[in-house]
C-alpha cells in the first residue's frame, strides 16, 4: 500500500506546481517557501480529511502544521490516532 | 496611559522585523498632477526629480485630463464637497443614480451599485450573497482584496491552478452537492498582466450551474473593441454574472468601485454589503469626474486604440532589446528579473536615469518572480516610450541580461 507520505506528496505536487520544474520532497517547505499560499491550503485540509476521514479543527490547520509533508502527515497521525 | 511602553516595544521590533526583510514599504512623494511626466522626491528629503511615469494605473491617461478636472470642479460647485451621510438615510444624489445607471450600460449589465472603493466591492459581495451552503472557487492569483473579501464570507473556499481550466472544471465537479458555486476570477491579473479566459469559464459555468464573478479593475475602459472590458474582448458581454470594478485606475484614476451584474445580486448588495451601508458613498466631485470619463469613453475609442498601439511598441522594443517579459497583451508589462536584489536594483537605477518603474517581490509576486512591472498609458507619447526604452536597455547592459534566458538570469543573480 502506498505510504501516506508519499500521497500527501502526489496530491501536493499535482495540486500546487505549476510546472515539472519544482523539485519538493518530505521537507520542502510548502507554505513559508512560497509553494502552497496559505488561502489555498483550504483544497489541502479537505483532501486529507476525505481521504483519511478525518475532521481537522481549523486551530490545528495551521500553516505551520500545513508547511511540510513530514508535519502534515503527523497531524493527520495524531487525528487517526484520536 | 494605555499605551505602554510594552505596546511600543512590541510594534517597534515588528516594523524592524519588517526592515530587516527587505519588506518596508516607503512612500514616494509627487509634486505634480498625475501624469506621464511627474515630479518626484525620493528619497525623502532629495531634491525632486522629474521622471517619466511607468508604473501608474493611469491606463487612458484620464487622471488629470482638462476635461475631467473641469467635470469634478462643476460637481463640486452644484453638488458640494461630501454628502456626510450613508446612502440609505440621505447620502444618495440624482448623481450617483445617474452614475450606477451609466456604469450598467457601459458594462452590458442589468443593475450597478457603487462602492467607496472596488476594494470594498470585493470585501462586501461575498458576505451579502453567498451562504454556508454555498461554494467560492477562484483562481489563485486573484487581488488581495478579492482573498479578504472571500475570507469575510461564509461560503466555503477553494482554488484552481492560475488559468487552470481542467483544474477548475475538476474542482466545479467537487462541489455539485452545494447549493450554489461562485467561479472568481480578475479579468486581467494585475501582477502577470495576463488576461483570463472568460470565454471558456463562461462555458464551464454554465455546463455546472456556476454563477462568474470577475475583477474588471485592471481592463475596464481599456481592455475589448470599445473598452467595456475582458469580457467584450472574450465575447461574453451578457454571461458575466457579477463584474466589480474601481475607478482609482483607468477611469479617472481618484477612487471608487462597483458591483455591476444580475439586478437582484445588486440589490442584495444594496440591503446586505457592509461597506455600502456603513460608509459614505463616493463623493460627488469623483462621481462628476467619472461620469465625464465615461461620457468620453462612449464617443470615442481612441484613447484605448492610443494605449494599444503604445503597449504593442513597448512590448516589442522590450522583447527586441533582449529582455524576458511575461506574455500577454494587456499594457501591463512585467520585465522579469527573478531574484528580488536585482529587481531594486534596476528600479534604483532606472529612476536616476529619469524613469520610476518599481520592483516587486515576494511575497507581492512569488518567491523566485521577481519583476519590475511596467504599466503603459495612452498618456505616454512615443517619446516617453523611446526615452524609456533607451533606459531599460542601458541598465539591462550594466546587469548583462539582454538577451539571457530566465535559466541564465538566475544563474548571474539567484531567485
Amino acid at each position: 500500500m502506498e505510504n501516506m507520505k508519499d500521497i500527501v506528496l502526489k496530491y501536493v505536487i499535482q495540486e500546487y506546481c505549476e510546472d515539472d520544474s519544482e523539485e519538493i520532497t518530505y521537507d520542502t517547505p510548502l507554505i513559508s517557501g512560497g509553494i502552497v499560499d496559505s488561502f489555498s491550503m483550504v483544497s489541502l485540509k479537505r483532501f486529507l480529511e476525505v481521504k483519511y476521514k478525518i475532521q481537522i479543527p481549523d486551530d490545528e490547520a495551521t500553516p505551520e502544521a500545513f508547511d511540510n509533508v513530514n508535519s502534515i502527515v503527523a497531524l493527520v497521525e495524531k487525528f487517526i490516532n484520536k | 496611559m494605555a499605551y505602554s511602553d510594552r505596546a511600543r516595544q512590541v510594534y517597534t521590533d515588528t516594523l524592524n522585523g519588517i526592515k530587516e526583510a527587505g519588506l518596508f514599504k516607503q512612500e514616494r512623494f509627487i509634486h505634480s498632477v498625475q501624469s506621464a511626466d511627474i515630479e518626484v522626491e525620493f528619497p525623502t528629503g532629495n531634491p525632486v526629480k522629474k521622471v517619466i511615469n511607468m508604473c501608474a494605473n493611469n491606463y487612458l491617461g484620464l487622471s488629470s485630463h482638462p476635461d475631467v478636472v473641469k467635470a469634478a470642479h462643476e460637481g463640486l460647485e452644484t453638488r458640494g464637497y461630501g454628502m456626510s451621510s450613508v446612502r440609505f438615510i440621505c447620502g444618495t444624489q440624482d448623481i450617483h443614480k445617474e452614475l450606477e445607471a451609466r456604469l450598467t450600460e457601459f458594462l452590458g449589465t442589468e443593475d450597478t451599485i457603487l462602492f467607496p472603493s472596488c476594494m470594498d466591492a470585493n470585501a462586501g459581495v461575498f458576505e451579502a450573497i453567498l451562504t454556508k451552503d454555498d461554494v467560492m472557487i477562484s483562481d489563485r492569483l486573484v487581488h488581495a482584496s478579492i482573498i479578504d473579501g472571500i475570507r469575510l464570507a461564509p461560503a466555503m473556499h477553494d482554488t484552481y491552478k492560475h488559468s487552470d481550466m481542467e483544474h477548475l472544471e475538476s474542482k466545479l465537479q467537487q462541489y455539485m452537492d452545494k447549493r450554489m458555486r461562485v467561479v472568481i476570477t480578475d479579468g486581467v491579473f494585475s501582477m502577470d498582466g495576463d488576461l483570463a479566459k472568460l470565454d471558456v469559464m463562461a462555458d464551464l459555468c454554465e455546463k455546472y450551474d456556476a454563477m462568474l464573478f470577475v475583477d474588471e479593475s485592471h481592463s475596464s475602459g481599456f481592455i475589448g473593441k470599445t473598452g467595456r472590458g475582458t469580457h467584450e474582448h472574450c465575447g461574453v458581454m451578457g454571461r458575466v454574472d457579477i463584474i466589480t470594478t474601481t475607478f482609482g485606475k483607468a477611469l479617472g484614476g481618484a477612487s471608487g468601485g462597483c458591483v455591476s451584474g444580475r439586478r437582484e445580486i445588486v440589490e442584495m448588495c444594496r440591503q446586505k454589503a457592509r461597506p455600502y451601508l456603513f460608509s459614505n458613498t463616493i463623493a460627488p466631485v469623483v462621481v462628476s469626474g467619472v461620469l465625464k470619463v465615461l461620457e468620453t469613453l462612449s464617443k470615442s475609442t481612441e484613447r484605448r486604440d492610443k494605449l494599444e498601439v503604445n503597449t504593442a511598441f513597448w512590448r516589442k522594443g522590450l522583447l527586441d532589446a533582449g529582455f524576458v517579459l511575461k506574455e500577454g497583451d494587456s499594457p501591463i508589462v512585467p520585465v522579469m528579473l527573478f531574484n528580488a536584489k536585482l529587481a531594486q536594483d534596476v528600479s534604483k537605477d532606472l529612476f536616476e536615469e529619469g524613469i520610476y518603474a518599481v520592483g516587486f517581490f515576494f511575497p507581492v509576486v512569488p518567491n523566485g518572480q521577481a519583476r519590475i512591472r511596467t504599466q503603459i498609458s495612452a498618456g505616454h507619447d512615443m517619446h516617453h516610450l523611446e526615452k524609456a526604452l533607451a533606459a531599460f536597455i542601458k541598465v539591462g547592459k550594466k546587469y548583462n541580461i539582454l538577451g539571457k534566458t530566465k535559466n541564465e538570469i538566475i544563474e548571474m543573480y539567484g531567485n
